[in-house]
């Protein structure tokens, strides 16, 4: 199982952000993602987890075997974190909840409604939502934000942990997680040169 | 998929979820009407076929902005694309969730509005007839205009104007539907056209929904 991505360029806006990024992924690697605000790295997250089209290039995986998370953790408010967890096992047709709320320390909160959260435990709560999809390939986009420090140290055990059982993980962030085994990808050089214009009207037929 | 639909309709009962909205709404037209036209019963039994359809139609309107707004803004349309179910089940399942809080209340609820607005008798049946055979289209027509307008602050003006026009056929068939209902007239023509819609929109509008959201993610 192998996750390849091959000369790949990226839009947003309609314009090229990124462009000629390459690299492969094994299972039990990760890779970081490094780069300025702005340079594309959420793009690039996107296009590899399939929300929008690469300009060029290709990006090969196994079928349905990638996740998102991203900045919004996509929970509901007025549900408790248990059920968020819940909802989400049952779309990807997995268990698994009662152990992804212990790995995020999430046990003693079950009942208590999304909406009543810390932002932190909230983010723990979305990164709990990696565990219930049985997916092998995380797509991070800045999974540590508004977490503390033991949070982070937790996170990094889960992400290990993962990685230790044949799974992969792109991670965008700032922070240094203490994933030593992990590679880093630095974007600042694939930054397109010729930023032209993509696109046009027939955008929603390609 | 049912996950997705038991999820949609806990959120539409829970606290602040807009359950009921669409029936209090509806409720508010019917009584409101005969107080503005008078109590002359002749003139309220004309009108009450339109009157009861366009108020379920309106009344259907107020929620559709939430179908897909809600989703977006939490992350979970993303997340929900990225997920094993097709995006276009995820539309068909959202609609169904809307129908089922807003269209059949208000179907449920049609008969007994009927009496304010002095409906004729044999009316009746084919008021609840016409509305379980259209406001199905009224939810999934919905959807589609909710997908199309999903990216778009505040989109709620933009998806009536874009969901109205859409909306017209349903009225004119459904109020007829009621109106030859209520004086004993053949209802076969307009009742099989209100239906051969609601089939067309069921079967076509998923798809569209769903590529107009797959755009709007982007």
């Amino acid at each position: 199982m192998e996750l390849v991505v091959e000369n790949l360029s990226v839009a947003r806006g309609g314009l090229t952000v990124l462009e000629g990024v390459s690299f492969s992924l094994a299972a039990g690697q990760a890779l970081i993602l490094r780069g300025p605000n702005g340079v594309g790295k959420t793009t690039l997250l996107r296009t590899l987890a399939g929300l929008q089209p690469a300009v060029t290039g290709s990006v090969s995986a196994p079928p349905e075997s990638l996740t998102y998370a991203a900045h919004a953790d996509g929970l509901k408010a007025v549900l408790t974190v248990e059920e968020n967890l819940q909802f989400w096992a049952a779309i990807h047709g997995v268990g698994g909840v009662a152990q992804a709320m212990a790995q995020m320390n999430l046990t003693e909160l079950r009942a208590r409604r999304a909406a009543n959260l810390s932002a932190g435990q909230k983010r723990r709560l979305g990164l709990a939502r990696l565990l219930v999809t049985g997916r092998s390939v995380w797509v991070l986009d800045e999974p540590t934000v508004s977490l503390d420090v033991a949070s982070v140290a937790l996170f990094a055990g889960v992400v290990r942990a993962h990685l230790a059982a044949g799974g992969m993980a792109l991670i965008a962030t700032h922070i240094d997680l203490g994933l030593t085994e992990a590679g880093v990808l630095e974007l600042a050089p694939y930054k397109a040169k010729t930023p032209v214009a993509t696109g046009g009207f027939d955008e929603a037929f390609t | 998929m049912i996950a997705l639909l038991i999820r949609d309709l806990r959120l539409a009962f829970r606290a602040g979820g807009g359950f009921g909205l669409g029936l209090a709404f509806f409720l508010l037209v019917a009584v409101l009407v005969p107080l503005g036209v008078g109590p002359e019963g002749a003139t309220l039994a004309k009108i009450a076929p339109g009157i009861l359809w366009v108020g379920a139609l309106l009344a259907c309107l107020l929620s559709l902005d939430r179908i897909f707004a809600l989703d977006f803004e939490d992350g979970s349309l993303d997340l929900l694309a990225t997920s094993p179910i097709p995006l276009e089940g995820v539309v068909a399942i959202k609609a169904l969730a809307h129908w089922l809080v807003t269209g059949l209340p208000l179907t449920l609820a049609a008969p007994v509005l009927g009496v304010l607005l002095n409906l004729p008798g044999p009316g009746y049946l084919w008021l609840v007839v016409s509305l379980a055979a259209g406001t199905p289209a009224l939810s999934v027509i919905g959807a589609f205009g909710a997908a199309l307008t999903v990216g778009i602050k505040r989109g709620g003006l933009l998806l009536s104007l874009l969901v109205l026009p859409l909306y017209v056929p349903t009225l004119i068939f459904g109020a007829e539907v009621v109106k030859r209902g209520a004086a004993g007239a053949d209802v076969s023509v307009p009742l099989l056209l209100l239906a051969g819609i609601t089939a067309g929109a069921l079967a076509l509008l998923p798809f569209a929904a769903a590529a107009a959201i797959r755009v709007n993610l982007r």
